[in-house]
């Protein structure tokens, strides 16, 4: 071998459906650049036809996920963390090509990423003690209220790297819910990397969803979808004529009551985030039950 | 070919020669063809058009061990208004059950809709000829109107045609003026070749629709094999004058698999077969998945199973 020069192995970036990675439907793929401009990778177009797989998928795993015990989801959640650990050099990588941040900042943004998955699946076995719990109520009856899964989220990220993926992301499944989650247009590649980490990490096929590509051209599918039970609109942006698709997905979510979560232009994905993101993907549900034989 | 057919079913050897003696199936030929035929794409008001006589092709099926007459009625009520929220959807063709069930299939849809029953010891066909004709005798009796009987897989994978054609025969005169459907069960054949002398056998015989499989065995109806089959009535026709209906049943699932099933019917057999009283497709939750992709030509949005029947 030594002399010959060594055939590059370039990667495919794909998407990330159902645990497995399929190139897009259509058989689009983009450029996707550095902060400076150079040609970093392609990465996999979806279209409207890899959205609906990936609610068909999401739908598929979501009651294998929300019968898991939430103690068994924290576990394994908090062992994705573990492969994201291992995996941080890349990351970091992935990081400093995207957004030109320097090594310390990038180890900063990945150690807050790893933490916050962490952070959320330790909640995944508490948020039922904080967010439910048993009423008083005035007769021979034990009244308990429980927070239940919604089902399946549609999610549009931040149009940052990962940290904020990861903080819309985490929260959601760590309740028992499924979701299908389209990339920062601009950054998608460590989205496929979380992607990588997670289908090695006992997290059932189907639980997370990720696609690459415009969520201009597939949120609204995914907003009118009736299958789709909670749409967070976290990263859709607001400035200008993008505010337009904003109200547009909501008017569609509106048409089958799906729950729609507002875009957060602007939000701090560093600061502690609140038990907020654990709960709005949450219904609870109260049950009667008479006192005594 | 028309001496040769009426010297075929003369004796046992005759018959037996006569099968033996059709061209061999390029398989190779035949899953390419198929292929290809499936990437065909349809779209817009021809993918309506599609899923409306896909729906209408429908032999809704539950043959289960633990089916209850309240799941048959249901099923019968699905069968009548598959979509109850849209009155522009057309009804399945027939609802197909058990015998013991078939009554009640019947009480449901009055003269609506056809009723198909099972028969002759499905889906093994192992039993004796009595018994069979018994089932049969039943199930017409019972207010079923098509039956769908199984052959003996034993008998005509070791060479015994002739009691495969017998019995077929016996079956049909016993069926009197209800249809008679026999179930090749194309996934314990083998081969496509067999596929081919089985069809013929069966519509010499006197079959009025040929079809796949019982459900009950893996792989069950599968593009090719429906193709063969396919090309099987379509030379029969030409032959006799006499055309016979093909029913793929087992194994479907999606709507996109009818609608490739439509296209092999129109290209291999031709549009006379387009037709409910020619073709028709054995299921059970194919159909919710038809209603779907009708939901979503008619509303614009993906829908989802909260907006179909479970069964």
């Amino acid at each position: 071998m030594s002399g010959s020069e060594r055939v590059e192995v370039r990667k495919t970036y794909k998407l990330y459906v159902g645990g497995a990675f399929p190139r897009s439907e259509s058989g689009r793929s983009y450029v996707v650049s550095d902060s400076r401009g150079r040609f970093l990778a392609n990465a996999a177009q979806a279209s409207r036809k890899d959205g609906r797989d990936a609610v068909v998928a999401a739908r598929k795993a979501q009651p294998g996920w929300a019968g898991r015990t939430p103690y068994n989801r924290g576990q394994v959640l908090y062992r994705a963390a573990e492969v994201m650990e291992d995996r941080r050099e890349q990351f970091v990588e992935q990081l400093r090509a995207a957004e030109g941040v320097g090594q310390r900042k990038a180890d900063t943004f990945v150690d807050a990423v790893i933490d916050r998955w962490v952070w959320y699946a330790g909640w995944a076995d508490k948020v039922a003690q904080v967010l439910g719990g048993a009423n008083p109520v005035a007769g021979p009856y034990f009244n308990l209220s429980v927070p239940e899964p919604t089902g399946v989220v549609a999610v549009v990220a931040p149009a940052g790297p990962l940290l904020g993926l990861v903080s819309v992301v985490a929260p959601a499944i760590a309740t028992g819910n499924t979701v299908v989650v389209i990339a920062s247009q601009p950054h998608p590649l460590p989205a496929v990397t979380l992607g990588e980490v997670l289908a090695t990490s006992d997290l059932p096929g189907g639980v997370v969803n990720i696609l690459t590509g415009s969520a201009a051209e597939i949120a609204p599918w995914l907003a009118s979808h009736r299958d789709v039970d909670a749409l967070d609109l976290t990263g859709v942006d607001v400035d200008g004529d993008a505010g337009e698709l904003a109200r547009d997905l909501e008017a569609a979510a509106a048409e089958t009551l799906t729950r729609v979560r507002r875009p957060e232009p602007g939000a701090d994905w560093l600061a502690t985030p609140g038990l907020d993101r654990l709960s709005w993907t949450l219904e609870t549900k109260t049950v009667w039950h008479p006192i005594g034989i | 070919m028309t001496t040769l057919l009426s010297e075929a079913t003369g004796s046992e050897s005759a018959l037996r020669r006569f099968l033996s003696g059709l061209p061999g199936v390029d398989q190779v030929g035949a899953e390419g063809r198929a292929a290809t035929l499936a990437t065909r794409s349809i779209k817009t008001t021809a993918k309506a058009y599609a899923l409306d006589l896909a729906i209408s092709m429908v032999d809704l099926t539950t043959l289960e061990g633990a089916d209850t007459p309240g799941k048959v009625r249901a099923l019968a009520a699905k069968a009548l208004r598959p979509d109850p929220t849209d009155p522009s959807c057309p009804a399945a063709a027939a609802v197909c059950v058990y015998p013991d069930l078939a009554a009640t299939a019947r009480a449901v849809v009055g003269d609506r809709l056809h009723v198909a029953s099972v028969a002759a010891a499905f889906p093994s066909g192992r039993s004796s000829l009595e018994v069979k004709l018994r089932e049969v005798a039943d199930a017409t009796a019972a207010g079923a109107d098509e039956i769908d009987m199984v052959i003996d897989r034993g008998a005509f994978l070791t060479g015994r045609v002739q009691q495969v054609f017998d019995e077929i025969v016996a079956v049909k005169q016993a069926c009197g003026p209800a249809h008679l459907k026999v179930i090749l069960e194309t996934g314990e054949l083998a081969t496509y070749d067999n596929v081919r002398r089985a069809s013929w056998l069966a519509m010499l015989a006197g079959a009025d629709f040929i079809k796949t499989s019982t459900g009950k065995v893996q792989p069950a109806a599968t593009l090719p094999v429906t193709m063969v089959m396919l090309e099987a009535v379509r030379d029969f026709r030409a032959a006799t004058g006499r055309q016979v209906g093909v029913k793929p049943a087992g194994g479907f699932r999606s709507a996109k698999d009818a609608v490739r099933h439509l296209v092999v019917i129109n290209e291999v057999a031709g549009p006379d077969w387009l037709d409910p009283d020619w073709f028709r497709i054995g299921a059970s939750s194919l159909l919710n998945d038809l209603l779907l992709q009708r939901q979503k030509m008619a509303t614009g949005a993906y829908s989802g199973p909260d907006y179909v029947s479970l069964d």
